[in-house]
């Protein structure tokens, strides 16, 4: 026993099923799924951010990819289109007819501008080119879908409302506070702020009658009860007439001036609405009642409706939300990948061949090798750099071109597309070298007889991720000034002025046109789907083609 | 033009192929067997001496011809013109002649400037038909020499093949003559801003107001080139970014290895790296669109005002973008840790997440510390994000709930638009590139040999 004890003493007992042991087990095993736990937090964080971007982008973006357009009946006034020259009419004016007799209550010329303002703003230049393609309907009545503008765009489709909060929320919360403490009192029907008003002699005249800054005591008044609030919305809480009530009180009563006095001041319309349960609306600011009522009615009778925007696709930039589409984007990034991959591809292939197959173990071998490596996590932005002293400085390529767009993003690609290669290359087993030498082929033949072709699904691959790569970059880009405005696709070329989808996200993404917006999310789900379709056929051209070997 | 001119070198080239082919052929009168190489190899050989050194020659040629000729027009004007005028005003006078000799007159151009323009547009068209010239008899020249060695013993398969190796190693020299611009073209223009602004100001100075000089001579037209809130602004949002994705990248990574079912790793994986290949302007947008409204209704409703543009959005969506960058290093450090280490542990009765905080991080940390070291140079460099939703102005503050500016941004504001080559404005961009390049390269220097050390300790 006494043994047992010493022992005890020095260590004390663990009996592996003791209640204690029991819980230190527990304990261990807790902190081994929290640690789990934290591992799935962390991926659901990681994923669920993911599916907010997502979310977020196809969210704003799916109402760009339709467009509302009003069906207009026209009247091609031969008074106003020569038949001969229809390019040259005065479409501006037929549009502007042909929308306005439809309203024969606007008369003046202000209400008919107002109603001009529901089509785009290029609507006479859509007539126009409808005109000139068919000259034989001068004289005659076409009806035309007419893209609208981008708030009526917006409202068709439920983007932003018609009527608006009246108030904020913080306005609602100071209007909380003093029914909170019994200010706010209802009589006859009328809300009132029953305030303590000092009638100060400074700003009040004891006339008779009694004049001065009434509006001034008032807000004073209001002000004593929320000393916190430093915003004069606070006083847009009294109603125009308050300092009226404090006038005729004085009135009544000249010898207030001086004093404290409890007087009902009666409150704004929207607080009228508040204080009686409701949420006060005004008009959207961006529209006229005017113009409301014609889209309406317009809409009433059949002629609004949203159809798939493909203009989204086939038109190039332009200034109106309504009227801009990716088609110059689309093509400049074509033309520039298309350089991309002519530069960087053989240029890539080469110099990964000769690394791994040829070249001597020597100094500038090394070097070389620790200069791809290195090239690949240098920051975009500094090839733009590159570009922009070397190429534009100093051989004096055209600025914005595809050409030196593509220059620069080969340099960005090559370290990818090198780096696959000598992947690929490495796959290629000896044993299909070895034989090749055997029966006497050279070491170039074997190279580009037996191991190129072999390797090349691989290639493809990287390659393809690599102009994925390629497609996203944005900042390289702006720097070599890739972000030309382009209002035409006609005259784009390799040696032209172009933008590109990133950098055309970018100039959207700054534009501060609402309807821009939802252009913006849509052009990234172009470019997000151009890059999924990449990134498919490089896997199924990996799971076809490559080989194990 | 020069599109014709290459089209015609392809063209020789091709025929010469032909030809070549043919002599061969015909020097052993059809009997292929009598010759050392094929005839394939005969036309290839001359067709590489026809086209690359003329296609080489246009190109330097191209290279070199505006350099030339702003040389010649520049020694051509009267000195009269060209007495007491610094570089910047020769440069003007230069591109005014260019514009008039292009046809865009503008005003009524001095007689010298007229005369200038006529030389100029002579010159043009005389480098043009020279260099038509020059291409086309290096190709003839090349086509005599190459088609005079052919014979029934010439070994033109060897000719052609080291060809061949020297396009390849000219082709991997790209990498370094890559490395060499960027170094030499940063460190130009960087040496000539500190001609213009001293390097203790720039790295040592607290404000940053690169605005344009308005007027000549103007108290503040240099702007003010201390770089120091550029420079903290930048490690802000990268810290920012940094403690998003550590924690998040790092757990993941943690549970995707040891944890995860190998079907659920297969699923998680590639929706992460998914995560790295979204375009940098698509989560700029997002910071934009989503999180700073977000993150400002919610600083509203707690009482604490966010700026729209705060270090805390940018910073907070660049760390959801270097999320794949950690994970997939700290899970390759993370098994990369022999297994007799693992089984040890467990075999002295650890659970396996004891295994994972005692033995495997430990184990692994030096590969995960190269895998951060790698995210923060892309923080560092990561530029669309900071454009879109960072500030622009310099400030100098660690709160990261107000706007800091980049080194990334300020190079893309300062360089947007046009650009003249001997503004402060635009050469402060370049010292800020070169400032990028030496950092981002030593992070990735730093990181690799970490990697790599730590990688030779376990093979």
């Amino acid at each position: 026993m006494s043994e047992a004890q010493t022992i005890g003493r020095r260590r004390p007992a663990r009996e592996l099923a003791s209640l204690e042991s029991n819980r230190r087990v527990r304990a261990r095993y807790a902190a081994d799924r929290r640690l789990q736990a934290y591992g799935i937090i962390a991926i659901g964080l990681a994923i669920g951010l993911l599916g907010i971007l997502l979310a977020s982008l196809i969210a704003t973006g799916y109402p760009a990819f339709t467009q509302t357009k009003v069906n207009l009946e026209i009247y091609v006034d031969p008074a106003k289109v020569d038949p001969k020259d229809p390019a040259q009419g005065n479409f501006r004016a037929i549009v502007r007819d042909a929308l306005v007799s439809n309203f024969p209550e606007a008369t003046t010329d202000k209400q008919k501008t107002d109603l001009t303002k529901i089509l785009t703003s290029d609507a006479s230049y859509i007539v126009r080119d409808y005109v000139v393609r068919h000259p034989e309907t001068v004289g005659q009545r076409v009806t035309l879908p007419i893209a609208v503008s981008d708030p009526f765009d917006q409202l068709y489709k439920g983007v932003i409302p018609k009527e608006v909060d009246a108030l904020s929320w913080s306005q609602v919360e100071w209007f909380e506070r003093l029914q909170n403490r019994g200010v706010v009192v209802a009589e006859g029907g009328r809300t009132n702020l029953k305030l303590d008003v000092y009638i100060d002699p400074a700003r009040i005249e004891s006339g008779p009658p009694p004049t001065g800054d009434f509006a001034a005591v008032a807000r004073d008044s209001l002000q004593a009860y929320l000393p916190d609030v430093h915003d004069t919305l606070l006083f847009t809480m009294l109603a125009d007439n308050a300092p009226d009530a404090i006038k005729q009180r004085l009135e009544a009563d000249p010898s207030l001036i001086g004093k404290t006095v409890s007087i009902a001041l009666p409150v704004s319309e929207p607080f009228e609405v508040l204080a009686k349960g409701g949420t006060p609306k005004v008009p959207n600011p961006r529209f006229t009642a005017a113009q409301i009522a014609a889209f309406d009615a317009l809409a009433a009778r059949g002629l609004v409706h949203a159809t798939f925007n493909w203009e989204l696709f086939f038109n190039a930039d332009s200034r109106f939300p309504e009227r801009a589409g990716l088609a110059g984007a689309i093509m400049g990034t074509f033309y520039m990948l298309i350089v991309c991959f002519a530069l960087s591809f053989p240029i890539g292939i080469a110099a990964a061949v000769y690394l791994e197959e040829f070249a001597p173990k020597n100094r500038l071998t090394d070097l070389i090798e620790v200069n791809i490596n290195n090239l690949a996590a240098v920051p975009s932005v500094v090839f733009g750099l590159l570009g922009l002293a070397v190429f534009l400085g100093f051989f004096g390529l055209p600025r914005s071109t595809p050409l030196v767009g593509g220059m620069v993003l080969s340099l960005v690609t090559l370290p990818t597309i090198i780096i696959a290669t000598r992947a690929a290359l490495k796959a290629v087993p000896p044993s299909i070298r070895e034989a090749a030498l055997g029966v006497g082929a050279s070491k170039h033949q074997v190279m580009l007889h037996h191991v190129l072709p072999l390797a090349m699904p691989g290639i493809l691959t990287g390659t393809i991720i690599g102009m994925a790569h390629a497609l996203g970059e944005t900042a390289p880009l702006l720097l070599i000034g890739m972000n030309a405005f382009i209002p035409s696709v006609e005259s784009m070329g390799v040696l032209e002025p172009a933008t590109t989808l990133p950098t055309q996200i970018f100039s959207w993404a700054d534009s501060p046109e609402r309807g821009f917006v939802s252009r913006t999310s849509a052009a990234i789900l172009v470019l997000l789907g151009f890059l999924v379709v990449m990134n498919m056929v490089a896997i199924v051209l990996r799971h076809r083609f490559e080989r194990k070997w | 033009m020069v599109g014709y001119l290459v089209l015609a070198i392809v063209a020789l080239s091709l025929a010469s192929y032909l030809l070549g082919r043919r002599r061969a052929l015909a020097s052993v009168e059809g009997r292929q067997q009598e010759l050392h190489s094929r005839p394939n190899y005969h036309g290839a050989y001359v067709a590489a001496w026809v086209g690359i050194p003329s296609l080489l020659l246009v190109l330097i040629w191209l290279a070199l011809q505006g350099q030339v000729i702003d040389r010649l027009l520049e020694g051509s004007l009267p000195g009269s013109v060209t007495q007491g005028l610094d570089h910047d005003q020769i440069g003007l006078l230069l591109s005014e002649i260019k514009s008039v000799a292009a046809g865009n007159v503008f005003g009524e151009p001095s007689l010298v400037v007229q005369e200038a323009a006529e030389r100029y547009g002579r010159w043009q068209a005389i480098a043009r038909y020279a260099m038509v010239a020059a291409a086309f008899s290096l190709a003839l020249l090349g086509l005599f020499f190459a088609g005079r060695r052919i014979s029934p013993e010439f070994r033109a398969r060897h000719g052609v093949e080291r060809i061949l190796s020297g396009l390849m190693m000219a082709c991997s020299l790209i990498a370094i003559l890559t490395t060499l611009g960027i170094v030499l073209s940063l460190l130009v223009e960087a040496l000539r801003f500190f001609e213009k602004v001293s390097p203790l100001e720039f790295f040592f100075g607290l404000s940053w107001e690169p605005q344009i000089p308005i007027r000549e001579g103007q108290v503040t037209a240099g702007g003010a080139f201390g770089a120091i809130p550029v420079f903290t602004g930048t490690l802000l949002i990268s810290l920012i970014a940094l403690a998003v994705a550590i924690p998040i990248g790092l757990l993941s990574a943690i549970y995707l290895s040891e944890y995860a079912h190998p079907k659920l790793r297969a699923v998680v994986k590639p929706l992460l790296e998914l995560l790295a290949g979204i375009p940098t302007v698509v989560y700029g947008f997002f910071a934009v669109l989503t999180v700073a409204p977000a993150m400002r209704t919610f600083g509203d409703m707690i009482g604490v005002p966010i700026a729209p543009n705060s270090a805390l959005a940018a910073g907070g969506v660049m760390g959801i973008m270097i999320i794949p960058f950690i994970s997939s290093l700290s899970d390759d450090a993370i098994s990369a840790v022999p297994r007799a280490m693992r089984d040890g542990s467990y075999a002295m009765g650890a659970t396996k997440g004891e295994t994972i905080t005692k033995i495997l991080l430990p184990a692994a940390l030096p590969g995960i510390m190269g895998g951060v070291l790698l995210a923060a140079s892309r923080a560092i460099g990561e530029t669309m994000i900071v454009v879109m939703a960072a500030g622009i102005i310099a400030s100098l503050t660690a709160n990261p709930l107000e706007p800091v500016t980049t080194v990334t941004v300020q190079i893309v504001t300062l360089l947007i638009g046009d650009t003249e080559f001997d503004n402060p404005k635009t050469l402060a961009a370049f010292a800020l590139g070169l400032v990028l390049f030496v950092v981002t390269l030593a992070l990735n220097i730093l990181a690799l040999h970490i990697v790599r050390k730590y990688r030779e300790r376990y093979e």
